[in-house]
């Protein structure tokens, strides 16, 4: 049953050390605001799971949150690398980061196993490629109805999936809209699922068939506006795109990195982050 | 090379003409997207471009920088969950073409974008796969298109993300891919296509002002050349102008973008 609580609150609740923690969002809708929160309530050794690990999870590699990484594409969207996470898969910076690698077809297969409560997926998937001698948990089925062979990979059951959507009604409906990526199979595969919003309304007033996560299916929901910058939520504030950028310059180095690390930790929630943002010794950060 | 375009405005010329009217096209961002966009824009406005974030049938006025932007979800017509689009679309057989790029390639035109060096202690680390496997083995015919180097044309791969040909000849077949692999890799000096029977990548065109000896000396292999090779026609006036108008209204848009954040 969703209960109504800040962002603090839910991360102090309802993310331990040790998790298992998906924070999906497909470029659109990444949960920024909670990733900078896990940061700040220094969590550590987290097994983290998202398809694009984006600069969300850079941020929380650098910061010495995790200590293993399932993902299918680990890149900076249109601009290059995510340099934090090279630094820890390449050199072990700041503590070696063990990554279990597979395809967007497999993971979002995955999530949907996890939701149906499957113990694994099933896929036309990896023929002749090189990802099963890395990762052995892609094994092989065959069909008992064709002897076709096919991919079979463990399903995702993250202990929490956290996620953004665009609105939440008063019990703690969440409705998303735009692109979807797998934010609900992320919810709906999970033990407990946080939600940020963009706003708290006294109704939905969503046509049918609209992406509703019901409140029974959420454990806590919080009003975090603009939780999804420097991603995008459709309808409310476009892509930061210039951060992206920027981002190349901050995550290349380990100093600079440190020195944008104090601001998110030293700012008490996301909204005074941003605010600190237009500081001009931040500004400084991303030149 | 003319004076009067560039190497990668040829390159993005090149792959837009190899998608024809009505064709459903997986999306990569990066050069691909351009080059679809390209089409849709000149000869083939009927071209259904899908991305992997979800929108199919995306029309976006300008270049999206990531995958998921929001004029791909505005201008699509529908979008749908990211499970959907790689289990009912792309498994499910409906996509005619796949557009991929490669950090790395071989001569049977094999796809490397996880490592450069050891898995374990990597050189460099890459992004990754993404889409690229189910797309290289579930399209009816894959497109590549990367600048080419003798970095990039390499004799053989550190990792194998995504199937070309695998070992050569019937190899591909033999694995149960379906799909018809990579029929053309479009690079800034020339056009590749697999020879019919070893499937090993020969030369079929020449962009203009590239000669034989430059490609030669940008590929890690002893590169062949078809014998039907022939010159790439330069573009034209009416493409060049599509495409430097959408690469302007692009950088207008993120710029713009950018500094209003």
């Amino acid at each position: 049953m969703a209960e109504w609580m800040t962002l603090a609150d839910a991360i102090a609740s309802y993310v331990s050390d040790g998790d298992t923690l998906a924070m999906e969002g497909f470029t659109h809708l990444i949960p920024f605001a909670a990733g900078h929160e896990v940061i700040r309530q220094r969590r550590r050794e987290l097994s983290l799971v998202r398809m694009t690990p984006d600069l969300i999870y850079d941020q929380l590699i650098g910061a010495g949150c995790a200590s293993k990484l399932t993902f299918s594409w680990g890149g900076n969207p249109g601009v290059g690398s995510l340099h934090r996470f090279r630094d820890a898969v390449e050199n072990d910076w700041p503590h070696p980061l063990a990554i279990e690698e597979r395809s967007h077809s497999d993971l979002a297969n995955a999530y949907v196993a996890g939701a149906a409560n499957l113990p694994f997926a099933v896929l036309r998937g990896y023929a002749g490629s090189d990802f099963p001698r890395v990762n052995p948990q892609i094994r092989s089925i065959t069909c008992p109805f064709t002897g076709e062979v096919l991919a079979a990979t463990p399903a995702v059951r993250p202990d929490v999936a956290i996620i953004h959507a665009q609105k939440a009604d008063l019990k703690g409906n969440v409705l998303l809209w735009g692109i979807l990526g797998v934010q609900k199979e992320a919810v709906l595969s999970a033990k407990r699922a946080i939600v940020t919003v963009e706003e708290r309304v006294p109704s939905l007033d969503a046509p049918p068939n609209a992406c509703i996560l019901p409140h029974w299916v959420v454990t806590a929901v919080c009003e975090v506006p603009r939780g999804a910058t420097p991603s995008y939520a459709h309808g409310y504030y476009e892509r930061d795109n210039a951060f992206y950028r920027a981002w190349d310059r901050v995550s290349r180095d380990r100093e600079r990195f440190g020195a944008w690390l104090q601001y998110v930790l030293r700012a008490k929630d996301f909204e005074e982050y941003l605010d600190l943002q237009r500081d001009p010794q931040v500004q400084a950060v991303y030149q | 090379m003319s004076a009067s375009f560039t190497s990668e405005e040829i390159m993005t010329v090149a792959a837009a003409r190899m998608l024809s009217d009505g064709t459903v096209c997986f999306v990569g961002i990066g050069l691909p997207s351009t080059a679809a966009n390209l089409a849709r824009l000149t000869h083939a406005p009927e071209a259904i471009l899908i991305y992997e974030s979800g929108p199919i049938g995306a029309k976006p006025p300008v270049l999206p920088l990531s995958i998921g932007d929001g004029n791909l979800a505005e201008t699509a017509d529908t979008v749908v969950s990211t499970p959907e689009i790689f289990r009912y679309w792309l498994q499910g057989g409906r996509i005619d073409v796949g557009f991929l790029g490669a950090a790395q390639l071989d001569r049977i035109a094999n796809i490397n974008t996880t490592v450069v060096g050891s898995y374990d202690k990597p050189k460099a680390r890459l992004p990754g796969a993404g889409g690229a496997p189910e797309i290289s083995s579930s399209v009816k015919e894959v497109l590549i298109i990367v600048k080419q180097s003798k970095r990039t044309f390499v004799e053989k791969l550190d990792f194998i993300t995504s199937v070309g040909f695998l070992t050569g000849g019937d190899a591909r077949e033999a694995a149960g891919l379906s799909g018809n692999g990579p029929t053309a890799v479009i690079t800034d000096l020339c056009v590749m296509r697999p020879d019919p029977l070893t499937r090993e990548l020969k030369v079929s065109n020449i962009h203009p002002g590239v000669n034989r000896e430059t490609i030669k000396a940008s590929t890690g292999w002893t590169v062949g050349f078809a014998e039907t090779c022939e010159d790439t026609p330069p573009p034209t006036a009416h493409e060049l102008e599509t495409l430097r108008d959408l690469k302007t209204r692009t950088a207008l848009a993120h710029g713009i973008q950018g500094d209003a954040e």
